[in-house]
């Protein structure tokens, strides 16, 4: 419904109180700040509840200090990372220091980023592009339940999921011409 | 929505694995991030009390949790924290 907003006009409707921009903004960054604790940090669920619910409760509270509206990707990416270091810091079991600051977390960030990337674009393929996408590759459903949750023979998937794909990466390469070419 | 400087390569098994790297966080956790302004508002109602009723204020920073549960308010870790806060202020 509001995927046509940009980051920074969600913000500002966040900031002067629109409970339905803040759900857009919780939809739009869930699965970011999921994937950084669960994959980056590798946290037990019940720890990464617990991040996840104080990455949206500090950002509720601190949003009217973010000095670019733009910067709420990086701005949450960072808010996430140094609650999960709090939280491993914190843990029974004792992390070395240099375990909180492995390279392999930045990398990891850095895909969830190009990632997160990807998902934006989805927004603006067709619903039935974006479900077929999303229920396939993010949320592993086999063909069968694919084709039974969308009413489409399960032997027509495969090509839909192809073209649904060139579909995005089309979108994608609008954007970034230099890796369309190559 | 932005398209950051992490723009992806095109090539389409890439896409699928990032696709792939963001499965959908637990629906109660996006259910219950959803209600964090209403869950503010009621901390604010709890401080506002306490402000004007030193009883209340007492009876609140003995026992925060059982405040948040008077107010409705599930009584997390971190919610408890935040209400502290608020009190300190």
């Amino acid at each position: 419904m509001r995927a046509e907003l940009t980051d920074a006009q969600l913000v500002a409707r966040c900031r002067e109180g629109d409970h339905e921009a803040w759900n857009e903004l919780v939809e739009r960054f869930s699965r970011y700040v999921y994937a950084i604790s669960v994959q980056a940090f590798k946290l037990p669920e019940y720890d990464a509840e617990d991040v996840f619910q104080e990455v949206f409760a500090r950002a509720y509270e601190h949003l009217h200090k973010l000095r670019d509206d733009d910067a709420i990707r990086p701005w949450l990416a960072q808010l996430t990372r140094r609650l999960c270091i709090d939280r491993l810091r914190a843990g029974a079991h004792e992390q070395p220091e240099e375990a909180l600051d492995a390279p392999e977390i930045d990398d990891t960030i850095g895909r969830l980023d190009e990632a997160l990337t990807v998902h934006d674009a989805l927004a603006i393929l067709p619903d039935n592009c974006r479900d077929i996408l999303d229920r396939f590759f993010a949320r592993d459903e086999s063909y069968r339940a694919i084709g039974e949750a969308l009413e489409l023979p399960s032997g027509t998937i495969a090509s839909r999921i192809s073209r649904c794909l060139a579909k995005l990466r089309l979108e994608l390469a609008g954007r970034n011409p230099e890796a369309a070419a190559s | 929505m932005s398209f950051g400087s992490q723009m992806p390569t095109c090539d389409e098994q890439h896409l699928g694995e990032l696709l792939n790297a963001l499965p959908p966080a637990p629906d109660a956790w996006v259910r219950a991030a959803k209600e964090i302004p209403q869950m503010q508002e009621r901390l604010d109602g709890i401080v506002e009390r306490a402000e004007e009723d030193d009883a209340f204020r007492r009876k609140v920073v003995a026992d925060p949790a059982a405040a948040l549960e008077a107010a409705d308010v599930a009584a997390h870790a971190d919610t408890v924290e935040i209400l502290r806060r608020k009190l300190d202020k």
